[in-house]
C-alpha cells in the first residue's frame, strides 16, 4: 500500500501476471535486421562529432557523437525534450531556418562536413530529405505533390514527372490507393494516406538519406503498420534515420539505436544488443518503461 | 436553483441584459444611419440619375445636362493605376519583411514605420505627392500624379494586409518546401503566394476602395474639379468621383448643390458596394478552397 492507501491501480485489477510496460519491448530479429559486426562494416554515412546545438542561450545538444551507417536504419529514442529531434533536424539543417540557432562541432555526410561556410543547404536538402510527425501536403492535388521536388530542380518533362511520380507513389506504397485520382487535392487523402503521401514527395527528389521525425505517431495502429513495412523496404536504398516515442517501433524497424536523454546521448548500439543487454543505467530504466 | 445568485449581486443579471441591449442599439444606430443616409440620397437623386447623367460631361449652367462621365472615367483610370503601382510594390515588400529580413532593429524601423504611415492622414500624402510629383518631377496634375499620390495612401494598408495573408500560411508549408530542396524563392512562389493570394486580394480591394473615396489629397496635388473630357494619356489633367461630387456641393444652384450631387453620391457609393462584394466574394470563394 502507498500513500495513497485507497487507491487501486490497473494492475492490480487485472490479473495479468505483469504489466507489459515493464518489460523491455520484445525482439523480433528478423531476416533483415543488420548485426553488430553488419554495423561496422558498412561505410558510415553520417558521422556526427561533438555536436553542441543551441537555441539562442539554452544548449539543447551536448557533445553529442553518433555515425549512421549505410542502409542501415538508426532509431533515436528518448523522453520529450531530450533532444533528438533537434539532433534529426541538425542532419539536413532545417533547425537553420529558426532564428538565434547555432551549432558547434561537425556533422560529416559521405565525408563533407555540411556545416562549413560554403555548404549550399538547398542541395543538401536535396539529398537529405525529411518527413514531419504531421503529414503536411501542399493544398495541391497528388500529383503536384509528389512532383513539387523535382519541378523545384528544373524537372520539367511531362513524361520525366510522370515517370517519377508513379515510381514513388510505388515505393511509398500508395500507388494502388491512388493512381485513379492523381489530380485530386491530397488534402482529400486520410491521414495515413497523406503520411506516405510526404514519404512519396520526399523520395522524388531521390535523397541518399531520408529522416523521419515521428512519422507514424499520429497514425491508427494499421497505418502505423504499413510506414513500418515501408521503413523496412525503404532501407536497402536509403539511409534512415528515425526519431520514434514508441519503443516497440524502434525494435521493431531499427538496426541501430540511441538513447537520448536530456541533450545527451547516453548510450547507442545496434538494437540487438540496446534492447537486451543495455550497458546504461538510464537506458535500462527508459526502455523497460520506468521511466520517460 | 441553477443559476441562482448566491453572492450577493442580485442586479448582475439586469445589468447584464441592458448591457447587451445598450450594444445591439449601437450596432442598430449605425445601420440605421447609413440607411438614413442612402434613403436621403436616393431620394435626392430620383429623376436625376438616368444614362444622361452617365453618360454627359458636366455642366457650367444647365443642372440638367450635367453628367458624371469625365468622373467615372477618371476614377477609373486613377483605381486602374494605383492597383498597378500599389500591388507589386506592396506585396513585393510584404515578401521582403516576412521571408527575407532577419529580425534587426532595421526591420522593427521598418515595420514600426509602416504602421505608423497607415496612420497618417491622407491630406499630407497629398501635400508630399504636390511636392515630389506635381512640382519635384515636372508631372503635373495629371492621372499619373494622383495615382502615386493614392499609391502613397494605400501602400501601407496593402503592404500590413498582405504580411497578414503570409503569415496566417502555416510554417508546416515553409518547411516542406524548404525540406524538398526549394530555394526562398521557389518556396514563395509556388506556395506562400498561392495560399496567400485571397487574403492580399481582400486586403488590396479594400485598400483600393478606400482610394476611390479620397478626395483630399487630389485637392491638394491640384486635380481639376470642372473637366469636360476623358483623360487619355497619363499626364492628362482629370477630375475623380469624389471631387467633382466636392464641386457640386459647393455650387450655388440648388439643383447641383442637391440633386446633382446625390446623384453622383449614388454613382460612387454603387462602385465601392462592388468594389467591398468582389472582396467578400473572394475571401468566400477561395477561403472554402483552402482549409489547413
Amino acid at each position: 500500500m502507498t500513500a495513497l492507501g485507497e487507491f487501486v491501480t490497473m494492475t492490480e485489477l487485472t490479473s495479468e501476471p505483469m504489466p507489459q510496460r515493464l518489460m523491455a519491448p520484445r525482439l523480433l530479429p528478423h531476416s533483415d535486421m543488420r548485426t553488430v559486426d553488419d554495423l561496422l562494416e558498412r561505410p558510415q554515412k553520417v558521422v556526427a562529432t561533438g555536436v553542441n546545438f543551441y537555441y539562442g542561450a539554452l544548449q539543447a545538444l551536448h557533445d553529442v557523437s553518433l555515425s549512421m551507417p549505410q542502409n542501415c536504419v538508426t532509431a533515436l529514442i528518448g523522453p520529450s525534450g531530450c533532444g533528438k529531434s533537434t539532433f534529426l533536424r541538425c542532419l539536413n539543417r532545417m533547425n537553420d531556418m529558426i532564428e538565434g540557432t547555432r551549432l558547434e562541432g561537425q556533422i560529416l555526410l559521405d565525408e563533407i562536413d555540411i556545416y562549413r561556410p560554403r555548404t549550399d543547404v538547398v542541395e543538401l536538402r536535396k539529398r537529405v530529405g525529411i518527413i514531419f510527425q504531421k503529414s503536411n501536403p501542399f493544398p495541391k492535388s497528388i500529383y503536384d505533390n509528389v512532383a513539387y521536388g523535382p519541378r523545384v530542380a528544373g524537372i520539367g518533362k511531362r513524361s520525366e514527372l510522370d515517370e517519377i511520380v508513379e515510381e514513388s507513389l510505388q515505393r511509398s506504397a500508395l500507388w494502388d490507393e491512388v493512381s485513379d485520382r492523381l489530380n485530386e487535392s491530397a488534402l482529400k487523402l486520410s491521414g495515413g494516406q497523406q503520411q506516405r503521401l510526404s514519404i512519396a514527395r520526399a523520395l522524388a527528389t531521390n535523397p541518399d538519406e531520408q529522416l523521419m521525425d515521428e512519422p507514424a505517431s499520429a497514425l491508427d495502429p494499421k497505418s502505423t503498420a504499413r510506414i513500418e513495412d515501408l521503413i523496412f523496404e525503404l532501407k536497402d536504398a536509403y539511409t534512415i534515420v528515425i526519431v520514434t516515442h514508441n519503443m516497440q517501433q524502434a525494435a521493431r524497424v531499427s538496426d541501430q539505436t540511441a538513447f537520448f536523454y536530456e541533450g545527451r546521448l547516453v548510450e547507442a548500439g545496434a538494437t540487438t544488443d540496446l534492447f537486451t543487454k543495455p550497458r546504461q543505467r538510464q537506458t535500462e530504466e527508459y526502455i523497460t518503461g520506468r521511466f520517460g | 436553483m441553477i443559476g441562482a445568485n448566491r453572492n450577493g449581486r442580485p442586479y448582475a443579471k439586469a445589468a447584464s441584459a441592458v448591457f447587451a441591449y445598450a450594444c445591439a442599439l449601437c450596432a442598430f444606430a449605425s445601420i440605421a444611419i447609413l440607411s438614413l443616409l442612402l434613403w436621403q440620397m436616393l431620394s435626392y437623386s430620383w429623376g436625376w440619375l438616368d444614362w444622361q447623367f452617365l453618360t454627359s460631361f458636366d455642366s457650367q449652367l444647365s443642372p440638367r445636362k450635367a453628367g458624371v462621365l469625365a468622373a467615372l472615367v477618371g476614377s477609373l483610370y486613377l483605381i486602374g493605376l494605383t492597383t498597378l503601382l500599389a500591388v507589386p510594390i506592396g506585396v513585393g515588400a510584404a515578401i521582403y519583411l516576412e521571408e527575407y529580413a532577419q529580425r534587426s532593429p532595421w526591420r522593427g524601423l521598418v515595420q514600426t514605420n509602416i504602421a505608423n504611415l497607415a496612420g497618417v492622414p491622407s491630406i499630407v500624402y497629398g501635400i508630399l505627392g504636390l511636392g515630389l510629383f506635381v512640382r519635384g518631377m515636372k508631372m503635373g496634375a495629371g492621372v499619373l500624379a494622383g495615382a502615386l499620390t493614392l499609391t502613397l495612401v494605400i501602400l501601407p494598408i496593402v503592404i500590413l494586409a498582405s504580411q497578414e495573408a503570409l503569415r496566417a500560411v502555416p510554417s508546416t508549408i515553409r518547411q516542406a518546401s524548404y525540406a524538398l530542396g526549394a530555394t526562398r524563392w521557389q518556396t514563395v512562389w509556388h506556395q506562400l503566394l498561392p495560399a496567400a493570394l485571397p487574403g492580399i486580394m481582400t486586403g488590396v480591394i479594400l485598400a483600393l476602395s478606400r482610394a476611390l473615396g479620397e478626395a483630399a489629397p487630389l485637392v491638394a496635388i491640384g486635380a481639376a474639379g470642372f473637366v469636360m473630357f476623358v483623360p487619355q494619356g497619363i499626364n492628362d489633367k482629370f477630375t475623380a468621383l469624389p471631387l467633382q461630387i466636392y464641386n457640386w456641393t459647393e455650387n450655388a444652384n440648388e439643383e447641383f448643390r442637391v440633386h446633382v450631387a446625390a446623384a453622383g453620391i449614388i454613382v460612387l457609393l454603387a462602385m465601392l458596394i462592388c468594389l467591398n462584394a468582389t472582396a467578400v466574394f473572394l475571401r468566400y470563394r477561395f477561403g472554402k478552397r483552402i482549409r489547413w
